[in-house]
């Protein structure tokens, strides 16, 4: 693998108790590129989704992050926040974590929590109304009215998010984590529940965010013709460990993701392999 | 109240089913009630049983729950939770929503004008210094558990806290109301987040019996340190706060004899009124402000899901710090407020009952809602004492009342929830979203 890291996972172990969840697991993800992990149910992947965002502190190894700075960033050193706040790592849930009583804005606003607190003079300005908190707000909205355009849900911006349909819950959701302005965006199964219209939809996002915006993704996903379709790399793991990585046409023949996913479901290994004829 | 909820899409099926409803309410009641209140036995003089019927009290109280449940279904059909069918006709409605628009004002112009409408009632006027009083700690305590969604039981310990800052500091050392009023708001605030710290990796239940036995500490530590609090004995000769300087006796220097105006015992009780609706207002301002500001915003993100709170990098510690120090600066104002209004303190002003009260008047209001905290602490506080005269029953029918309101609005009198921020319009968001926190 060539080009430039933004990701490097060395070595990660996550242990609960007696169990091993992932084991010495070693994988990078590059800049400004589509990275995907898969493997069947309860391979580790939400497991090491929440050591590199901080839900977890990692039993052992590395997760190192590099900006385009230069800097580097020990995640598995920071805590909780942290990650989010001074990496610059977002991410979605599994299961849709909007705020469902705020409206759409709201939720977009909440994500630029940090940039507005610091314009704000951590509140003493912004309660007295300074100017310059009023740009900010100001360009808070505008940075939040231009995701809600470009996930298509602008003109229900000022409706509660808890109201929305599943497919919209979802966009809202990267777009409020994209508002947080991410290096490394983190989805977890964006594409789950989604219809085979919403999932092209969102494939078509996704390649937006890389290709205009320049962020690089790692996403777990089920689906595979959104993952064969717009990963550049692919991590597959099965019983915590990873037992292939390659691009999707690599992964597709290889005989031990084909193995992987025919021992644990039928249904899904049928799908690796139609979804590359 | 164990009707079923009418999901009728016509009116006239909506009345027919009301009717079915109330019936069968009538028949739970008759069946009950003839057992009960429909046959009275007795023992006899020699020890034999005796008994009698009392048809007509029986038919009297069936007929109450036949009409009374025609009327809570009616009522929960109108006011209830949006999705209910609405059988009110169009016109009252929008009558509604004009009261609506226009209650806020109205009570504010009300409130101002309450000193000049009953100048010779004292009792009113006290009764209003009171409401008032609960007004703005309900407003304070609506910060924590409104906004950040976290259980506190324990508010009345910034209360204490307030009030005795102010108490001590004037006794003492002499200090005026206007420098003591800061300061007791700080020390609460101080003590707001030396509780806070070691509550924060608490949720729920156990939040809310930390927050109950640091409440219980403050009180029991004000009782046993008797050197510096007196103890049970309390703080008296607390001074009357002043004019900014001017005391509001009947002295040369006073404020009646400088204005060259005949000297009243009510000037101070009008003052005082005045100065608790400046601070109630102060707390209202100051919380309307926050709630549209990024740390507002995070409070309501926190009590919406904590975990995506994390995800997007809000410190979550800070942030609940900064909601429970908010919390007790303003429950710090009020308790020096307490202070100088009533010249004398003691650990018995502030037990367990004040908490519950207030949190009472925050979730009656509708958790979040300024509007509805200030209608539930006049409901509350001045409809306590509209039941004076039913003595024994007081009680009872207080309580009545409350689980009535609840049943009707389980998210409290204003239960919706207003953007803080919008794109084209404000829209009410249905409490049914918007989440309680979870500690």
């Amino acid at each position: 693998m060539s080009g430039d890291k933004i990701l490097t996972v060395d070595r990660l172990t996550m242990r609960f108790g007696g169990i091993v969840a992932v084991q010495d697991l070693s994988f990078d993800a590059e800049r400004k590129k589509i990275t995907a992990l898969i493997g069947p149910n309860g391979a580790g992947k939400t497991t090491v989704f929440n050591c590199i965002t901080g839900f977890y502190k990692p039993s052992g190894g590395a997760i190192r992050l590099a900006h385009d700075d230069g800097r580097v960033i020990a995640l598995e050193r920071l805590n909780d926040f942290r990650i989010a706040k001074q990496a610059k790592v977002a991410r979605t849930f599994q299961n849709i974590r909007l705020f469902p009583g705020m409206t759409a804005l709201e939720n977009l606003m909440v994500a630029q929590h940090n940039a507005l607190m610091r314009a704000s003079g951590f509140t003493l300005l912004g309660l007295v109304g300074a100017p310059g908190y009023r740009d900010a707000e100001k360009r808070a909205i505008d940075l939040a009215t231009d995701w809600l355009r470009r996930v298509n849900l602008l003109d229900r911006a000022d409706d509660a998010a808890g109201n929305f349909a599943y497919g919209d819950q979802r966009r809202l959701e990267i777009a409020r984590a994209m508002c947080t302005e991410p290096a490394l965006l983190c989805l977890d199964e964006p594409a789950a529940g989604l219809n085979a219209r919403e999932s092209a939809a969102l494939s078509e996002l996704l390649l937006s965010i890389r290709n205009e915006l320049g962020t690089s993704i790692l996403l777990i996903e089920h689906d595979m013709s959104v993952v064969m379709e717009i990963s550049d790399h692919i991590v597959v793991m099965d019983h915590g460990v990873k037992i292939a990585e390659g691009t999707p046409r690599e992964v597709r023949d290889d005989p031990k993701v084909i193995a992987a996913y025919l021992g644990a479901d039928e249904e899904e290994a049928v799908a690796v392999m139609e979804s590359g004829t | 109240m164990t009707a079923p909820s009418t999901n009728t899409a016509k009116p006239a099926t909506g009345i027919l089913a009301l009717l079915k409803t109330a019936f069968i309410n009538a028949l739970v009641a008759l069946v009950l009630f003839s057992l009960m209140v429909g046959i009275r036995t007795e023992a006899g003089s020699s020890g034999q049983l005796t008994y009698w019927t009392r048809f007509g009290e029986l038919a009297s109280l069936v007929a109450i729950v036949f009409g009374g449940s025609i009327v809570i279904e009616l009522l929960r059909q109108w006011i209830g939770p949006t999705g209910a069918e609405k059988l009110v006709p169009p016109a009252l409605q929008s009558g509604m929503s004009l009261i609506g628009r226009y209650l806020t004002p109205a009570l504010l112009i009300f409130t101002l004008l309450v000193p000049v409408i009953f100048y010779d009632q004292r009792y009113i006027l006290d009764l209003a210094i009171l409401v008032l009083t609960y007004v703005m700690l309900g407003w304070g305590l609506n910060v924590v558990v409104g906004l950040a969604g976290l259980l506190d039981l324990g508010y009345v310990a910034f209360y204490a806290v307030g009030a005795y800052s102010y108490g001590l500091l004037a006794t003492n050392f002499g200090w005026s109301f206007w420098i003591c009023l800061p300061l007791a708001g700080i020390l609460a605030a101080f003590w707001g987040v030396l509780l806070g710290f070691p509550v924060l990796r608490l949720r729920g239940d156990y939040l809310a019996i930390v927050t109950l036995a640091f409440g219980e500490i403050i009180r029991l530590v004000i009782i046993n340190w008797q050197e510096l609090t007196g103890g049970p004995n309390g703080v008296s000769g607390i001074p009357r706060p002043t004019f900014f300087g001017i005391p509001l006796d009947n002295s040369d220097e006073g404020f009646a004899a400088r204005l060259g105006i005949e000297y009243s015992p009510t000037h101070r009780i009008v003052f005082l009124f005045y100065l608790i609706l400046a601070l109630a207002l102060l707390t209202n301002w100051v919380t309307i402000r926050l709630r549209r500001l990024p740390i507002g915003r995070a409070w309501e993100a926190l009590r919406e899901d904590e975990v995506a709170c994390r995800a997007l990098g809000i410190n979550t510690t800070t942030t609940k710090l900064t909601a429970f120090a908010t919390g007790a600066m303003f429950g710090g104002f009020a308790g020096a407020f307490f202070a100088t209004r009533q010249g004398f303190i003691s650990p018995e002003s502030f037990t367990f009952q004040e908490s519950a009260l207030v949190l009472a008047i925050v979730v009656l209001g509708g958790m979040g809602s300024q509007l509805g905290v200030a209608l539930a602490a006049l409901a509350m506080i001045g409809g306590f004492e509209l039941f004076r005269g039913l003595e024994t029953y007081r009680m009872l029918v207080f309580g009545m009342a409350m689980v009535l309101i609840m049943i009707w609005r389980p998210r409290g009198l204003i239960g919706h929830r207003a953007p803080t921020v919008f794109l084209t319009k404000a829209q009410a968001i249905s409490s049914d979203l918007v989440k309680e926190g979870h500690g």
